[in-house]
């Protein structure tokens, strides 16, 4: 025998989901270990959640290999959500019903005593900071009150594994700070973390590893860091020029940089000295209407693999 | 205390919860819509039909007040398997909150059926008791009435499920409610014995649900079986117990295809 590696919580190869002809997520392999906050940056149908509730074990896959805490999703569904927690992207929460109330119903759909589930909430409620809005109805709370909710609801059965699909989709920037200081909380805590998102500074924020996903398919794989060092510089210099000269100033700079990508409403140019790089445009006589120097982002990784922008 | 509750029971206390908070409401319909419709068609429109064969020998008030209870739990049933079935996959989307905990799909309707049964009963009940009142209960067994009207509110609320499991908007509950519930609350025996209708159209009202709930819900109330024996009472349980298997194989069916997709 050889020696017993832990089995990872999430196991895939192959990972397959066909809706029709349309094939939504296309030969997926990945594994999440315990503790790990792992994540999926891609842009909107890149698959992303589509695998996600193929995790959740609500969507079967079409084809390949898939285990989730060691079972098999086809045969053994209630017993894997049983164990995990979900945040969706779109709210579930019963917005006649109290705050508390939202909490109480959803233990009871894991079959927890009551005792147990009433203490849980109390908890819950104080971690997501939301105890002083227990007995209120869910109506009137913010988004960001929403979604620390629903956070706080998919933690009442204690989950092993914690799926959050666009956790912060929609909020505004205070909100969304709120809700990643909880999360982080949680990954200290040891929960095994999974989110899809677009943004990438929530990928920086909260990911361990992450894949790059387009178009159902895995484009790169790694941590933050070493995404950005395997695929982008240093430093970026961001150029704006006035409207339809970005083609004509690229061509006479593209040369002082590692790479150079010409977007829309910019050009950017990828050194890993990124105010020398600029110095030398500037030499060279082209004067952009602005100018910015900036550290590389996944962003960037993004637009290197897919040639496309995150978020458009 | 803690017990091992059955899946269907959780799924079924979401229901429980919500209904904790519009149950005065519910109640209160309960009992003036009875007390209206009996005191309007059973006292008033009473007086002026005779007893005689067309009410199988009973007073108006006898002859109406089961058919009236029969067609209560019908639409009591046909109210509670629409908008609330649709609003849980679309607009509160507590059946997407439940599918991602263990309970499966069919979980999750059984435990909306037990639930729209529950309610039936509850509405049932309460029209039964105000019968009583009117003094237009002939025999204990009418309380039989009461296990009458749950499988006629789930002869209707399986296929009405299955159907709500399928739309995207509520456009088809209106067309439900004028062209099939409405005609059956005219037609199948609630007002006036089926016997009166032109011969062609009569088949029609027998294969209506509602006619076999009026006939058995008034063989109880009166005391006294139709002209059909005991074997009609069979035929009607039959009848009404053959809609609620179908409907409920095609609402399973339709709850997987869209809650696990």
């Amino acid at each position: 025998m050889s020696a017993q590696l832990p089995e990872p919580l999430i196991h895939a190869r192959g990972l397959v989901k066909r809706f029709g002809d349309f094939v939504a997520v296309d030969g997926v392999d990945l594994d999440v270990a315990a503790g790990e906050a792992f994540g999926f940056l891609g842009p909107n149908g890149a698959g992303k959640s589509s695998t996600m509730r193929m995790i959740g074990c609500v969507s079967p896959p079409s084809g390949g290999t898939l285990r989730i805490l060691g079972l098999d999703p086809r045969k053994d569904g209630p017993r894997i959500r049983g164990q995990l927690g979900v945040v969706p992207q779109l709210d579930t929460l019963d917005l006649e019903l109290t705050v508390r109330e939202n909490l109480l119903i959803y233990g009871r759909y894991f079959g927890l005593p009551r005792a147990l589930i009433r203490e849980r909430a109390d908890e819950l409620l104080e971690f997501v900071q939301l105890s002083d809005r227990a007995g209120d109805k869910v109506e009137p709370l913010s988004g960001g009150m929403k979604r620390r909710l629903t956070i706080a609801r998919s933690l009442i059965n204690d989950p092993r594994v914690l799926l959050l699909d666009e956790p912060t989709t929609g909020l505004d920037p205070q909100a969304r700070h709120v809700v990643w200081d909880r999360l982080f909380r949680l990954k200290h805590r040891g929960v095994t973390l999974v989110l899809t998102t677009h943004y990438m500074d929530e990928a920086e924020q909260l990911c361990d590893r992450l894949v790059v996903m387009d178009k159902g398919r895995i484009a790169a794989e790694g941590s933050p860091r070493e995404l950005i060092e395997r695929y982008s510089s240093r430093d970026v210099v961001e150029l704006r020029f006035a409207l339809g000269e970005n083609e004509a100033a690229a061509e006479k700079v593209a040369d002082l940089g590692d790479r150079i990508e010409v977007l829309p409403d910019r050009v950017l140019l990828y050194a890993d000295d990124g105010d020398a790089c600029l110095d030398r445009v500037q030499t060279r006589g082209v004067t952009p209407l602005s100018s910015l120097v900036r550290r590389s982002t996944l962003e960037d990784v993004f637009l290197r693999l897919t040639g496309r922008t995150l978020v458009d | 205390m803690s017990v091992v509750s059955l899946p269907a029971a959780r799924s079924f206390s979401f229901w429980l919860m919500t209904y904790r908070r519009t149950w005065r409401g519910t109640v209160i319909t309960s009992v003036v819509s009875p007390v209206m419709y009996l005191a309007a068609m059973g006292v008033g429109l009473g007086s002026l039909v005779k007893s005689g064969q067309g009410t199988g020998g009973f007073s108006y008030l006898q002859f109406v007040a089961p058919g009236l209870l029969a067609a209560t739990a019908m639409q009591t049933s046909a109210g509670e398997s629409t908008y609330p079935v649709l609003a849980s996959f679309k607009w509160v989307r507590n059946y997407h909150a439940m599918a991602a905990t263990p309970l499966t799909p069919a979980d999750i309707l059984v435990g909306h059926l037990l639930w729209i049964a529950a309610r039936v009963a509850m509405a049932s009940g309460i029209y039964l008791a105000v019968v009583a009142m009117f003094g237009a209960l002939r025999t204990p067994l009418a309380l039989l009435a009461l296990p009458v009207c749950v499988l006629v509110g789930l002869a209707f609320a399986t296929p009405i499920v299955a159907y709500a499991a399928t739309r995207e908007g509520d456009l088809g509950f209106t067309a439900l409610m004028r062209f099939g519930i409405v005609p059956m609350f005219l037609f199948s025996g609630t007002f006036f014995s089926v016997s009166q209708l032109p011969v062609g159209i009569r088949p029609i009202a027998y294969l209506t649900p509602l006619w076999h709930g009026v006939g058995l819900a008034r063989d109880l109330t009166t005391g006294q079986l139709e002209s059909g024996g005991a074997w009609l009472v069979v035929g009607h349980v039959a009848y009404l117990l053959a809609w609620a298997v179908v409907g409920t194989f095609f609402a399973l069916r339709y709850f997987r295809a869209r809650l696990a997709v």
